[in-house]
């Protein structure tokens, strides 16, 4: 049966998948990105159908706007002349049909791999009929309280279900070197002397 | 919830397929909000020209529909449908037609959760704030496309600078954008609207002074990230002819347009929630008419009516203060941008994050008398289908 939940995860899986085999067909870097963009802000949509607003809308900040990122440096650093194409050789792309071709083969064995995914599920979560209020959960696993733990009717279990402040801080840790590391590597070299003005010019002239 | 329930109510009483009630509801409410966006659009052009003229000592438009020019937005949109549709020999004509309406899509989805009263929204989202700030820094797409796409010089010029702009000044949007977040402790735009019920004290930005500063750099990175004078490098007629815009002409030109003043409009209307009370006024009118839920359903209709207009009036005057400020100052040039961006603006910001965060640790209550507690939230009561449709 075709509902409206149907309709539309088939709508942006299409328009996923098609964006997706676009990116690899097109020679033109920019017409990649923007097809990029199309791919990944359709899975967007495809996390709001699953009600997790909030990784919906880290979808769209930081994987659509970083597309931007890598556009303004396609435009950049590859296009020397306007509109410059890529050559894609034989060898280029039957090694990437392999790699993709593997990738692929082992997604599609674990998806059929599951027994509970084979039939459709109706039962549809309290949380995702309302619309999912996940954010409040997130944040304060974030900060070390997982709200799920109390829901959790197994003790044993309970004990494991430890909050996510440690491994949020390693990130925040690692990312602030990286951000170091990127100001030092980027910063203008500063000659030991000063640049001598030309002899035979004074400001006076 | 309230679309859910007119289209169970006309799937009930009047037998309408379910997929008609729902697709109808849902596509009166994209014309409502897309209805929005372009009389903003058309009204803007109109007093942007207006403002222009006055701060110029001249008059601006004057003829065009009688007094005041008030038919001028029309006129302008007659003759840009009129004009000449050119694609440069030189363009990647596809990402060429393309642009402007990414640029537009990015600004009417702003408008998809943005709260206009009291749960009047399209979609109440639980991340309001941070889909709008990830939505609004895709406009810039359309502009690097279409600056790309030209194959012009001047276009290319443009979409680098506008590119460089608004990715730094994402930075500090964001980080002002977290502030009252933070002390609202909700990223849940009708929520952190009805906190501040009541009269003006109750008004995030008047909760702590690190706020207060906080809103003046939230205006100005609004103003560099829609890409307006004294930051509109992008443009800069004077240096780029007419930046990304060059070698646009008519329709695409004015989609292009629309998208600025419909994303003026609802930046300045996110920066009214988060920082001057949403649609609750400095006066509380509405309570004290009684216009609330608790005497009759439909006056507390009445009263979420007159807080949308309240809403509307304080983007307005959003709007009409980034035109002021338009008019009044010389553009920068790129170093000054970056130079206010990332030793004023980020440094500010974050040092306002913190400032906040110690004041909400060491003075919860707040210093100023408020009339309601900070964080008494007054949900309306959720609308119910009239008995006849109940089948009572």
């Amino acid at each position: 049966m075709i509902n409206w939940h149907t309709f539309f995860f088939m709508l942006f899986a299409t328009i996923t998948c098609a964006f997706a085999v676009a990116v690899v067909v097109s020679a033109n870097v920019v017409r990649m990105a923007v097809c990029l963009i199309a791919s990944l802000a359709a899975v967007t949509g495809l996390y709001f159908l699953a009600a997790a607003d909030f990784v919906a809308a880290m979808q769209l900040m930081i994987y659509v706007g970083g597309t931007l990122v890598l556009l303004v440096f396609g435009v950049m650093l590859t296009a020397r002349g306007p509109f410059v194409s890529m050559k894609i050789t034989p060898a280029n792309w039957l090694m990437a049909g392999l790699a993709g071709g593997a990738l692929l083969i082992l997604l599609l064995c674990a998806a059929v791999s599951v027994d509970a995914w084979k039939t459709a599920a109706v039962a549809e979560s309290a949380a995702g009929r309302e619309g999912g209020h996940t954010v409040a959960r997130i944040g304060m696993a974030l900060l070390g309280l997982r709200v799920d733990a109390l829901e959790q009717p197994n003790p044993a279990l309970r004990g494991g279900m430890a909050g996510y402040l440690l491994p949020f801080e390693i990130i925040s840790v690692h990312l602030l070197v990286v951000l170091v590391g990127a100001a030092h590597l980027a910063r203008a070299r500063r000659t030991k002397k000063p640049i001598e003005p030309p002899s035979g010019t004074s400001r006076a002239a | 919830m309230r679309e859910r329930m007119i289209a169970e109510y006309l799937t009930t009483r009047y037998g309408l397929p379910g997929w008609l009630a729902y697709g109808g509801v849902a596509l009166v409410q994209c014309l409502i909000l897309l209805g929005i966006m372009m009389f903003a659009a058309a009204l803007f052009t109109w007093m942007e020209r207006k403002v222009a003229g006055r701060i110029q000592d001249r008059l601006g438009p004057t003829r065009v529909g009688g007094r005041f020019g008030w038919l001028q937005s029309v006129a302008d949109g007659i003759k840009l449908l009129a004009k000449e549709d050119l694609i440069p020999k030189e363009a990647d004509a596809v990402l060429f037609r393309l642009a402007p309406y990414i640029s537009f899509c990015a600004a009417f989805c702003v408008y998809l959760v943005l709260p206009f009263s009291n749960g009047w929204v399209a979609q109440h989202l639980n991340v309001g704030v941070f889909f709008i700030v990830a939505v609004a820094g895709l406009e810039v797409f359309g502009v690097i496309l279409g600056g790309y796409s030209s194959g012009s010089k001047w276009s290319l010029y443009g979409a680098m600078r506008e590119a460089a702009q608004v990715v730094s000044y994402e930075v500090p949007l964001g980080l002002c954008v977290v502030i009252p977040v933070m002390v609202a402790g909700t990223l849940d735009l009708v929520a952190i609207g009805n906190m501040q019920r009541g009269w003006g004290v109750n008004w995030l930005v008047f909760h702590n002074p690190f706020l207060f500063i906080t809103f003046f750099i939230y205006a100005l990175c609004t103003v560099a990230s829609t890409n307006r004078a004294p930051f509109d490098l992008a443009e800069a007629e004077s240096e780029l002819v007419a930046g990304f815009l060059t070698e646009y002409s008519g329709f695409r030109w004015s989609v292009f347009f629309m998208a600025e003043y419909g994303s003026m409009y609802a930046m300045s209307g996110l920066g009214s929630i988060l920082f001057l009370g949403g649609w609750h006024g400095p006066i509380p009118v509405a309570e004290m008419l009684g216009l609330t839920y608790a005497n009759h359903a439909v006056l507390g209709w009445l009263g979420d009516l007159l807080g949308a207009c309240n809403f509307l009036f304080k983007a307005f005057l959003g709007v009409a203060s980034m035109m002021w400020l338009r008019w009044t100052l010389p553009r920068l040039r790129i170093d000054q941008v970056m130079t206010t961006c990332l030793k004023y603006c980020v440094p500010l910001a974050a040092a306002m994050f913190v400032g906040t965060m110690l004041w909400t640790y060491a003075l919860p209550g707040g210093l100023l008398p408020r009339s309601t507690p900070m964080g008494a939230v007054a949900e309306a009561p959720p609308w119910t289908a009239p008995r006849a449709a109940r089948g009572e």
